[in-house]
Order: C-alpha cells, then sequence, then structure tokens
C-alpha cells in the first residue's frame, strides 16, 4: 500500500506477473480502485475497450450500434464472479478456449502485430489494448451489471 | 451465424426471397450450394448483396443508379486509348473489350509462364510492360481500378469459377491458411468474421461472408471503387495487425482461396457498398 504523502507511484501487475487461477485473477491489477463511470466510457470507445463492437450492453442505450457476436452483458456481474470478469477481460481465452473475444491486457504472442490500427507494425514494446487501470475500470462497471 | 436471443438478430439475417435482377433483365445468382472443397464451412455461399441495405442493394440492380457504371466507362475510354512505346491500345490486340468476357470469372490463375499466380491486376500490367511498351499502373490507382471495373462487367452474370488444382494448388492451400489464421492483437481470422458471424451484426456492420464476386466494389463511403486487395487490407488492418501489401504473395493466394469460397456465384461486375 502507498503512503499519503509520497508521490502517487501506483504498483500496477504486468501481463506477465498475473495470477491466475482457471481463468480467473482474484488480485486487482492496481492499487487504485476502479471507476465505473470512466469504465462505461471505455467499453464503448472504438479504439479502446469498444465492447459494444460485439456485446449489447443495454446500461449504455448511448453507445449506438451495438453488436450482436456475444452474449448481451446484462447479468454479466450475477453470472461471474469479480475475479473471474477480471480473467475475461484480461485474456478471454482462458475462460472460453478459443474465444473470438479478444484478450485486451496482453502484449506478446499475436502473430503479425501491428500499431494499433496504422495498418503498419508493431513497436516492440507494443502496450495492451486496455492498461491496467483502465481494467479496472471496466470491471468496475461490469460489476454494477447485476 | 445464429445467434439466439437477440433482438437485432432478425433484421440482420440475410435478407430472404429477393432476386437480384439488373436492368429488368440479368438476373444474377446470390446463393449457391457450398462447394465441395469448402469441406462444410458454409452451409451455402452468398454474394454481399444479400447483406445490404434495401436502398443499397436497389442501387445496383440499375445501371442508371449504379455510381459504379461512371468508373467502368472510364475504363472503357482507356481500353481503346493508345499508351506507351508501341503505339498500342488494349483494343488493338483484344478488339472489342466484350472479348473479355469470362476473363474475370477465372481470376486469379497462373501465369502464362506457369510459375506464379496473377491477379487480373498482373495480367493487365503485363500486357502494358511487355506489349505496349507503357507504364505500369499502381494496383489501386485509379486507371488500374476503373479498368478492372471495366473488365469485370463483361462477365457480369457469369459464375465465379476459378481453378485450384494442379499448379494453382500449392497457392489455394497457403490461401486457405492465411484465412484461418488469426491476425493481429484482436487476433482475428477472416473465418472468425465471415464464416462463424455472417449475419451478426459487429458494432453497426452487418457481417457479410466476404465473397468477392461483386468487385471492384463502389462504397458509399468513400465515394470510389475499391479493389479486393484494398479491402482484403481494411480488414486485416481492423484486427491491429501489420497488413499484407495490395498485390502481394500472400494476397493474390488469399484472392484465389476467397475466390474459390464463391465459386458458382455470379461475378456481379461491379458492386455497391456502404
Ligand atoms: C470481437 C468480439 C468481442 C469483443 C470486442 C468483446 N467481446 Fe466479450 N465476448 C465475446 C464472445 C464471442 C463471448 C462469448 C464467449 C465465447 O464463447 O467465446 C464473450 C463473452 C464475454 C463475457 C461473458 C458473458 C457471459 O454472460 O457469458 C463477458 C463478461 C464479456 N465478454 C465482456 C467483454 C468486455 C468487458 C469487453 C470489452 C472490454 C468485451 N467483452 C469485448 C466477444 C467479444
Ligand atoms: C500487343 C498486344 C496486346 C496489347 C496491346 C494488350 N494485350 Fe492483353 N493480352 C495480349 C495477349 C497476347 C494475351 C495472352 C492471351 C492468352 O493467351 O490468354 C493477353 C492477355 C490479357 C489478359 C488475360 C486474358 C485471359 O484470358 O486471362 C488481360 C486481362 C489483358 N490482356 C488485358 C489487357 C489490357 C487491359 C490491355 C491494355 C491496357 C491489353 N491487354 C493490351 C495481347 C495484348
Ligand atoms: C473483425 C471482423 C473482420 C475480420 C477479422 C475480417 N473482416 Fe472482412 N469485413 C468485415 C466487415 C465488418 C465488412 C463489411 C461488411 C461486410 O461486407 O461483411 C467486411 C467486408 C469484407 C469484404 C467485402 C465483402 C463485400 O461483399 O463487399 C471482403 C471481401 C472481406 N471482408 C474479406 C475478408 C478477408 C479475406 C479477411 C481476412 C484477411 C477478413 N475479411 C477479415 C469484418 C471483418
Amino acid at each position: 500500500a502507498l503512503t499519503i504523502l509520497a508521490p502517487p507511484v501506483l504498483a500496477e501487475t504486468a501481463p506477465a506477473a498475473i495470477a491466475w487461477q482457471d481463468g480467473a485473477i482474484a488480485a486487482p491489477l492496481t492499487d487504485s480502485p476502479g471507476d465505473a463511470g470512466r469504465g462505461a466510457e471505455l467499453m464503448a470507445t472504438r479504439p479502446l475497450g469498444n465492447c459494444v463492437a460485439c456485446h449489447e450492453i443495454a446500461a449504455l442505450p448511448a453507445a449506438s450500434f451495438q453488436g450482436n457476436i456475444g452474449p448481451a452483458l446484462e447479468g454479466a456481474a450475477t453470472r461471474y464472479s469479480e475475479a473471474q470478469l477480471r480473467g475475461i477481460i484480461v485474456n478471454a481465452k482462458n475462460t472460453f478456449d478459443g474465444s473470438m473475444m479478444p484478450a485486451f491486457y496482453k502484449t506478446d504472442g499475436f502473430i503479425r502485430p501491428g500499431d494499433a490500427y496504422t495498418g503498419k507494425a508493431a513497436p516492440a514494446d507494443l502496450p495492451p489494448i486496455l492498461d491496467a487501470q483502465q481494467v479496472e475500470d471496466v470491471l468496475a462497471f461490469l460489476m454494477t451489471m447485476k | 451465424a445464429a445467434l439466439a436471443g437477440s433482438a437485432i438478430q432478425a433484421s440482420a439475417d440475410p435478407v430472404e426471397g429477393v432476386d437480384l435482377v439488373v436492368n429488368n433483365e440479368i438476373t444474377l445468382t446470390t446463393r449457391a450450394p457450398a462447394p465441395a472443397h469448402l469441406d462444410g464451412a458454409l452451409p451455402e455461399v452468398m454474394s454481399g448483396w444479400l447483406f445490404r441495405e434495401d436502398a443499397t442493394r436497389a442501387m445496383q440492380m440499375d445501371d442508371f443508379d449504379n455510381p459504379a457504371m461512371v468508373f467502368a466507362d472510364m475504363g472503357r475510354d482507356l481500353w481503346g486509348t493508345t499508351d506507351g512505346a508501341e503505339g498500342k491500345s488494349c483494343a488493338s490486340c483484344h478488339g472489342n473489350i466484350e472479348e473479355m468476357r469470362g476473363v474475370r470469372a477465372h481470376m486469379p490463375r497462373i501465369s502464362p509462364a506457369g510459375d506464379d499466380l496473377w491477379s487480373m491486376e498482373n495480367f493487365v500490367n503485363n500486357c502494358r510492360t511487355t506489349r505496349m511498351g507503357a507504364e505500369a499502373w499502381g494496383w489501386d490507382s485509379n486507371e488500374m481500378m476503373n479498368m478492372t471495373a471495366a473488365l469485370s462487367l463483361q462477365s457480369r452474370g457469369l459464375p465465379v469459377d476459378v481453378a485450384i488444382d494442379g499448379p494453382a494448388a500449392p497457392w489455394w492451400e497457403k490461401g486457405r491458411e492465411i484465412y484461418y489464421t488469426r491476425f493481429g492483437q484482436l487476433e482475428l481470422a477472416c473465418s472468425n468474421c465471415h464464416q462463424d458471424h455472417f449475419g451478426d451484426m459487429i458494432r453497426a456492420d452487418h457481417l457479410s461472408q466476404g465473397q468477392i464476386n461483386g468487385f471492384p466494389v463502389y462504397r458509399l463511403k468513400t465515394a470510389g471503387l475499391v479493389s479486393i486487395h484494398n479491402r482484403f487490407k481494411g480488414c486485416v488492418r481492423d484486427t491491429r495487425a501489420e497488413t499484407f501489401k495490395p498485390g502481394s504473395a500472400e494476397f493474390r493466394a488469399l484472392e484465389l482461396y476467397v475466390a474459390s469460397r464463391g465459386q458458382g456465384l455470379s461475378v456481379e461486375g461491379v458492386s455497391v457498398r456502404p
């Protein structure tokens, strides 16, 4: 934990350092709690989460054109624990074998990774699609979907 | 591709009970039995036309309403235009462009020398550079797209029928491998979207089977023609991947494989897309 007087250097768990239990991740990836409001925004924003590309999220009516590739997300927090949902966001393939859902907090093991949506080769230090805090933000919003 | 329990689903499936009849006279085949080499990957093959909105579909049913025709006309003009050191036009050797009927239906195919797979663009540039003494056109240049539009139109109504055996077989295998590879940071293969989820919505986009029988297509969004390889490039880019180049061996192999997935669909000449 941080002391109040220290400069705000937040501890973060890197993708490679995550402790998995059967597709679930018990420990938060950051020290600062997720913000559901920011999470909702991330889920509807194209270059970021863009979860609505594939999921209907009735709680986000402002996000027009919601896709139906995956299941609607209403009630997600009744079907899965917080640890399971964190795992699904970080890398859904550890929960659903071969899933079409992208891994949002992963930085290697890709075939021809690109530099975001430019079509050019990725930089050597390819960042994950969502950073640790953003994963916790999205998770905080999902946890409201009871 | 069906997922139960979604309200959008009903309106998102390909439209039923409509025929693509152009100018009230040419009936195009928009659904065909899946070819045996697909091994059950698709229940039947469907033209992208079936997945578009009523207004977009209608534009393709009358050549006066089809915005691509302006470009095909410019391609037809180029056909008769002298260019290059030899002082020849395409028409000098090939006669009327109508003589090219059938050519598009068999593209891509093995090169005359037998050692490469050529798209229509390669054949055109080969004639320009070796026979006309003219410069090659860029793969996605206006001249090339206008010319391929004019050439495709000559085969309108003929079934897509590409050779995938003999010397084409290794290209086809390579194309199939690319089709099922999960590229990019999103780890998505062509098959994830166009085989497993055609008929579904990915955000505002109604996923089709990603067929190429209607190419080059006119896109309303960009108000211009789009080549097959440029469309591939866009789809690969959208997986957050490093794309291949238009004209590359990878995209030519992929073109052969994707064309073979549409075997039996009509060449549509030039289609209209949102
Ligand atoms: C490219 C498509 C795609 C995107 C983008 C996507 N998902 Fe998914 N998601 C799926 C699919 C498909 C499933 C169903 C699991 C399976 O069988 O693969 C799924 C399953 C889930 C589930 C489990 C739902 C249930 O009730 O079983 C949750 C929760 C979820 N996704 C959350 C998210 C969040 C949060 C985001 C954005 C940060 C997101 N998804 C982005 C495709 C996607
Ligand atoms: C000097 C003669 C000549 C000129 C000029 C010429 N071509 Fe050709 N073209 C040929 C010959 C010869 C072939 C090979 C015919 C064959 O055996 O298939 C050919 C083949 C083709 C093919 C492949 C046909 C097929 O059956 O697959 C296309 C497409 C083509 N030409 C387009 C063009 C275009 C477009 C132009 C003008 C930009 C052009 N040609 C100019 C002589 C010419
Ligand atoms: C993330 C989803 C996704 C992936 C992966 C994807 N595409 Fe697409 N593709 C689309 C969307 C969306 C469209 C526009 C709607 C439509 O026609 O399906 C499209 C359109 C197309 C079209 C135009 C179809 C027409 O009738 O106009 C072709 C061809 C195509 N894709 C081929 C491919 C190929 C080949 C690959 C793999 C290299 C691929 N796509 C990968 C989403 C995808």
